[in-house]
């Protein structure tokens, strides 16, 4: 016996085209998402004449984060790990309540294949015209059709990797020296490494990158339970599934059947004809009409939703881990019950603990109680706490920022007339666009004297437009003065902005002689 | 293929091998998996070939690319340098009295000045300049040969009372003990002493008021402030190089001091000797 291939070439998916509400609300996600990601870089945002004026912009070469009216510094970084948080609790959040909303709808794989199917079909037809071609020879007309779709695809590839590049270095004239070939060449590699990336994942790996690829699928299916509202299809009023030609057959199958158990008298009922074709329908050991005829379910097995599904299964073998929940089916499978005059929702959103209640009849929970329930209410108290914490940590930044580092090696220097000094390293981060004079004072219960490094006897020094500045600064006690003489005295550093009259200090200490 | 065995719980086709009655099914992986397993064997092939990898005998494999992590670094220092040959030439070309702390120029200075000093003072000036007996305080108001960027360039060019540079600072202090009388120290010691502190011995120090005219202040003053073009230390400040106790005192008179620096001109380049004398000269003490 030959033994059996272990590896699996990918099976060609040609997704149907599709109408319907969630269709279209796709659509609008696309071009929300999309229009973000291609235009965000070419906000202009003005901050004076020293920053730059991106509204959005990742300065990774001077170390600096700029989104709007926030600029983040590298010590700030904890901003950039509250917003990681949040984003982790907000995807647990959503996903214990929604499913997986994120892949089914944003998630960047997602919207750039629903793109590139878009491209597809309108180069090449829709489901059925694709096959065609697919099997079809190399022809004249398929390379066409191929090298248009390429191309088109190549386009929109060069388009991804491009904007990338803009988030990071003034866009304009980046987009210039890219356009002249005098842009950095780490420029030029980030755009082919996403072009390459986006062509081959959006164009040809597509659902392969949901199955194999990503981490995702794993570790979503455990925030689900069963009161997640997911995309299902409905077994118990489905089935026994049935095309208009196999309904028939099993009509006059179970017609037959009764006809014999008749003849045959009460109990002698043994069936032995043609093997039954649909085995649900085997009640107790033989068909029924009244199975054939009223049990059929609402499933005409037309296979719509497995003919719109991108990633090629089909939704009513259950939950499954290939299963993005992008809710085509449901809009392909409402098409059809419309069709065929049944209630829509053969397909739909809804939470697999509502199971024995339809099936007996009767309706479910209502939605909002399979949303707020203590999982999701923890999740959405500790997003929102990171949240607010974020936005206070915010709020309570100044735009002076100070530290005093007391020099300690040594602690204190005797000068020639006996007075004992201490040497402070003072650092001022001027976080404005503009550049600023600071005035620098101090304030203790003892006599101390304060005099800044290369100053010339001024008290005040220029901290240029978002730079630090580090200052050297001496306090002096006389010799015969306490602060002197005694172990450590406490006195606290003022700065002032000399024009806009913003203060801040900071605490320190003095040592003296007995130190 | 009507071999196919069809396991009837799961309907996935199982790969024929049984092992007591268990089989196993047989989920294929996808092949491109198996095409991207054999890139990355190629990719190991290429890399070894491309860079240093196989161990030999006294070396490894040097790979075609002839990179190296040494190279790298000495790559990365050049290029460091070559981003600051223009700060280097402004440097060596620049008067330091012309220096501001607000000019990039003298950032730059005291930055590499203070690497400078880490690595080639900090020994006997210690790491904080604070220096320690018989290596002075580079903070405080106290120089022996001058406080301001151009006499701390000298100093650091040409060092100290050394034989190696014919331009040293130099000054010799005679050891007294083998010209005073034993008694005329002990005056001229409590006389010192008396210039700079509270507890001492009026009467002796009196005595030693005529000798410490006759023998000490052509050097260090008439007021015993010092002089700087000698080196010769202010006796009557709060700062002593070797000690202000009696005995250490008494020491210095008796045997004098011979305080020696290298000089740092031939082995530190021009740059260097500048950037560490701006250094010094901005840690408190600059005049």
């Amino acid at each position: 016996m030959s033994d059996p291939s272990l590896y699996a070439a990918r099976e060609p998916i040609f997704p149907r085209k599709v109408t319907g509400f969630f269709r279209r609300m796709k659509w609008w996600i696309m071009i929300v998402t999309l229009g973000i990601y291609y235009l965000t870089p070419w906000i202009r945002w003005d901050r004076g004449p020293s920053l730059p004026d991106q509204a959005v912009l990742v300065d990774l070469a001077n170390r600096r984060f700029y989104f709007f009216w926030i600029e983040i510094w590298p010590h700030e970084f904890y901003f950039v790990a509250g917003l990681l948080i949040m984003a982790g609790l907000g995807l647990f959040l959503f996903t214990s309540a929604l499913g997986r909303v994120w892949c089914g709808y944003t998630c960047p794989q997602t919207v750039w294949t629903d793109l590139f199917l878009l491209v597809e079909r309108w180069v090449e037809g829709d489901r059925n015209a694709q096959v065609r071609l697919h099997k079809a020879k190399w022809s004249a007309r398929k390379w066409r059709l191929r090298l248009t779709k390429w191309t088109i695809w190549l386009v929109i590839a060069v388009a991804t990797g491009g904007a990338w590049v803009f988030y990071f270095t003034d866009a304009p004239t980046l987009l210039r020296d890219l356009l002249t070939f005098s842009a950095h060449p780490v420029a030029y590699i980030t755009i082919a490494i996403l072009t390459a990336t986006t062509f081959v994942f959006g164009g040809f790996m597509r659902e392969q990158v949901c199955i194999y690829m990503c981490p995702w699928p794993r570790i979503q299916a455990a925030m689900m339970d069963s009161d997640t509202i997911t995309v299902a299809y409905r077994e118990w009023r489905g089935e026994p599934r049935g095309k208009g030609n196999v309904r028939k057959r099993d009509r006059a199958a179970a017609l037959r059947a009764e006809k014999e158990s008749q003849a045959a008298g009460p109990g002698q009922v043994r069936y032995k004809a043609t093997p039954y074709p649909n085995p649900a329908l085997q009640v107790g050991g033989a068909p029924s009409l009244t199975a054939a005829t009223q049990e059929h379910g609402d499933c005409i097995d037309c296979m719509a939703c497995v003919n719109v599904c991108p990633m090629g299964i089909d939704i009513r073998n259950g939950q499954q881990m290939e299963c993005i929940t992008c809710a085509l089916c449901i809009d392909a499978c409402d098409d059809v019950m419309d069709k065929i005059g049944k209630p829509r929702g053969l397909i739909d959103y809804l939470a697999l603990s509502d199971e024995p209640k339809e099936r007996a009849g009767e309706p479910g929970k209502p939605v909002w109680k399979h949303i707020f329930r203590p999982r999701t209410i923890l999740y959405t108290a500790l997003w929102s706490l990171i949240g607010l914490g974020l936005i206070y940590a915010l709020f309570i930044r100044t735009d002076i920022e100070l530290t005093v580092s007391p020099v300690r090696n040594p602690t204190y220097v005797v000068q020639s007339d006996g007075s004992v000094r201490n040497i402070y390293d003072v650092r001022l981060r001027n976080k404005l666009g503009e550049d600023r004079e600071f005035h620098l004072s101090l304030s203790s219960d003892a006599i101390l004297r304060i005099d800044l490094e290369g100053t010339d006897n001024l008290l005040s020094f220029n901290v240029p437009a978002n730079k630090t500045t580090l200052q050297r600064v001496y306090v002096t006690a006389r010799p015969q003065d306490p602060a002197a003489t005694r172990d450590v005295t406490d006195l606290r550093l003022w700065v002032e902005d000399v024009e806009s009259g913003d203060r801040a200090y900071r605490d320190t200490t003095f040592n003296g002689r007995e130190n | 293929m009507s071999d196919r065995k069809i396991d009837d719980e799961t309907g996935i086709e199982t790969t024929g091998h049984e092992w007591d009655g268990i089989e196993e099914l047989n989920n294929p992986l996808p092949r491109w998996w198996l095409w991207t397993f054999y890139a990355t064997i190629v990719w190991g092939v290429a890399y070894t070939i491309a860079y240093p990898a196989w161990p030999m005998i006294s070396s490894a494999t040097a790979g075609v690319l002839g990179y190296s992590t040494r190279g790298e670094v000495a790559a990365s220092i050049e290029a460091h340098e070559a981003k600051n040959s223009e700060l280097v030439a402004a440097l060596t070309a620049t008067e330091l009295t012309e220096l501001a702390p607000t000019n990039d120029l003298h950032r730059y200075a005291v930055a590499r000045g203070a690497s400078v000093f880490r690595a080639q003072c900090s020994q006997c000036h210690g790491s904080g300049a604070a220096g320690a007996v018989g290596y002075p305080n580079l903070l405080d108001d106290d120089w022996l040969w001058g406080g301001d960027v151009e006499s701390i360039r000298y100093t650091v060019q040409h060092g100290i009372r050394n034989e190696l540079d014919p331009d040293a600072r130099y000054s010799e202090m005679p050891a007294f003990g083998e010209i005073l009388e034993e008694e005329e120290i002990n005056a001229v010691v409590e006389h010192v002493i008396s210039l700079s502190a509270s507890d001492y011995d009026s009467a002796l120090a009196a005595q030693g008021t005529e000798i410490f005219a006759d023998n000490c202040s052509a050097c260090h003053g008439e007021n015993a402030m010092g002089d700087r073009e000698q080196g010769a230390p202010n006796l009557a400040d709060a700062i002593w190089l070797y000690g202000g106790s009696r005995e250490a005192i008494d020491y210095s008179v008796r045997y004098a001091r011979y305080g020696v620096m290298p000089p740092w001109g031939p082995r530190l380049s021009e740059e260097d000797v500048r950037a560490v004398s701006v250094y010094v000269h901005s840690l408190g003490g600059g005049e």
